[in-house]
């Protein structure tokens, strides 16, 4: 356990210590910062309507602005330390491969979690403006809970592809590649079902709409509703992911 | 300290090494001599328990690499042929990092006595990217003696040095010797001559002789050659040298040089000056060339290499 600790504490630090890390935060930041003022903008010029501006405003472009961040928080994460031969160096020092493993994880998840919590500054905004009653802050807590494990399972994705590659660019785009896969099966999903209500097979639709990984945050959590089942999900994502990126690291001793 | 009995370690079909039995003893520096490819870094990875064999078994410094892995690791210092190290990070924020993973109890002093045996203290703050290359073979030495392991593991440590940095880094590796077990490979022959008790000579992923330096130099010394030079008209000279008793061979070499071999073990020169004298020749230089383990080296490798034809891929250094 301490050996995660050491290994995540050294990956958190790193990213300090790194442009990506800042670039992505800048990017992050500047998007949400436009689409929270239009918002904003938009809902106070138009004082007839009875629109109420949600806590979850930002989470929606968020949630898009992940899925390319959690990429880049994971590509070097393996990738570097198998190119630079530093992986060596771990493999040989007295720390199990899960434990590498999970530590990296973490460090990346400790790293997501202060740019997540740093977005907090829109939903405190509106509940500083809103009145008399400030905004509705269950949605928002179930949300960010469950959109932690999301970028959470994301990250596990990017760590599992990260140690195949010995290239930070090449796990990028590979990591990117499967996080879509997994983000637009929400799409075959519907179109499944659409045949499924057409009297066609609807097996795969509904294996397919458990697999969705969109559906899991937007149908429950989003909407302010804590399902037991989508942190079922995620976890196991989590799990599977790192056990796969540990196997992987296992098998290089082989070779 | 290091107990090899029947190691071997099978890349898909091809053999890295076959069958190796060796041993080290406390306090004794190793050297691992060999071309490269010849199984050299797999056997020093085995040992290392960064892989395990495919057969055979290894105990270092009381523990089965296999079964007991992380008491090897505990007790081992690694420095891998390529140098493991962070370009982004100090050399203190590493060697603080290196030490944490090992869970040193006194880390702190560790650090910095590590810093102070590779003379390192004044580039502690330096980031290891803008670090020469002999500053990061140093930071490499520093992290593998870290922990004071019983057991240190060197592969090529000396590789891509200038020679100033080459000479520092043996002398280190000597003072290494005094109390830990060093295990050391190269394929530079003279640095095993210079830094090791004792020599394996390994080629093809079997050990082909394995002695002290100066035991494997006169094993191999059935031959022992002299270089003598004159000056002027040297007609007449070759008949001279090959006359006078206990000379094998004469080669002329060209401009006044030749080569001669002589019955080892007898002091013979000073009988072929005598001779070369009286007969009119003006000797210039007579030295002996003595055998060193270039030789023995060349000579037992290629004993080794009758499969030559049949090789088909490339050797590959994994």
């Amino acid at each position: 356990m301490r050996n995660i600790g050491i290994i995540a504490w050294k990956e958190f630090r790193q990213y300090f210590g790194s442009p990506i890390a800042y670039f992505l935060a800048i990017v992050i930041f500047l998007f949400l910062g436009i689409v929270f003022a239009l918002d904003l903008v938009q809902t106070m010029s138009n004082t007839y309507s009875a629109q109420v501006l949600e806590g979850t405003i930002v989470l929606g472009p968020l949630l898009t602005l992940v899925l390319f961040a959690t990429p880049a928080i994971t590509m070097r994460l393996l990738a570097e330390e198998n190119g630079a031969g530093t992986l060596e160096l771990l493999l040989t020092a007295p720390v199990r491969d899960a434990e590498l493993v999970i530590g990296k994880w973490l460090g990346a998840a400790l790293f997501a979690a202060v740019i997540l919590a740093l977005t907090w500054i829109y939903p405190i905004f509106l509940q500083a403006i809103t009145k008399p009653n400030g905004i509705d802050q269950g949605p928002l807590v179930s949300a960010y809970i469950v959109l932690f494990l999301l970028v959470g399972a994301l990250l596990a994705v990017g760590v599992g592809i990260s140690s195949l590659f010995s290239n930070a660019t090449a796990a990028f785009f590979a990591s990117l590649v499967v996080s879509l896969a997994l983000w637009v099966s929400g799409l075959a999903t519907s179109t499944l079902s659409y045949m499924g209500s057409m009297g066609g097979s609807s097996l795969w639709g509904t294996v397919l709409q458990y697999m969705d990984f969109t559906s899991h945050f937007y149908n429950t959590a989003y909407a302010g509703r804590l399902d037991l089942t989508d942190i079922i999900y995620y976890v196991s994502i989590i799990v599977l992911s790192l056990f796969f990126a540990t196997r992987v690291i296992e098998s290089k001793r082989w070779r | 300290m290091i107990q090899v009995t029947n190691l071997t370690k099978w890349y898909g079909l091809r053999k890295a090494i076959d069958g190796l039995n060796f041993h080290a003893k406390k306090g004794e520096i190793v050297g691992f001599l060999g071309p490269n490819g010849a199984g050299k870094t797999t056997t020093m990875r085995i040992l290392t328990a960064y892989m395990p064999p495919s057969e055979g078994r290894a105990i270092v410094a009381g523990y089965d690499v296999v079964e007991e892995s992380l008491e090897v690791r505990r007790r081992v210092g690694y420095l891998p042929e390529t140098v493991p190290l962070y370009a982004d990070m100090t050399v203190l924020d590493y060697l603080d990092f290196m030490a944490a993973m090992r869970h040193l109890p006194n880390a702190d002093q560790c650090v910095d006595e590590a810093i102070q045996r590779v003379n390192l203290e004044d580039r502690v703050e330096s980031y290891i990217g803008n670090l020469s290359k002999g500053m990061r073979q140093r930071v490499g030495l520093a992290q593998a003696v870290l922990h004071k392991p019983e057991v240190l593991i060197l592969d090529e440590p000396t590789i891509g040095l200038d020679p100033a940095q080459v000479v520092e880094i043996r002398a280190f590796i000597r003072e290494l010797g005094a109390d830990h077990t060093v295990l050391l490979s190269t394929h530079i022959l003279s640095e095993a001559q210079q830094i090791c008790n004792r020599v394996l000579i390994i080629n093809k992923g079997h050990i082909v002789a394995e002695d002290r330096p100066e035991n494997l130099q006169a094993r191999l010394a059935g031959a022992e050659r002299i270089t003598v030079e004159l000056a002027g008209d040297t007609e007449g000279a070759e008949n001279t040298i090959a006359s006078v008793k206990g000379v094998l061979t004469v080669e002329p070499m060209g401009n006044g040089v030749f080569e001669v071999e002589i019955t080892p073990g007898k002091e013979i020169r000073p009988a072929i000056v005598r001779a070369l004298t009286r007969a009119g020749q003006d000797v210039v230089e007579v030295h002996s060339q003595g055998v060193d383990l270039e030789q023995i080296f060349l000579e037992l490798t290629r004993s080794d290499d009758k499969s030559k034809g049949k090789r088909t891929s490339r050797q590959q250094k994994e």
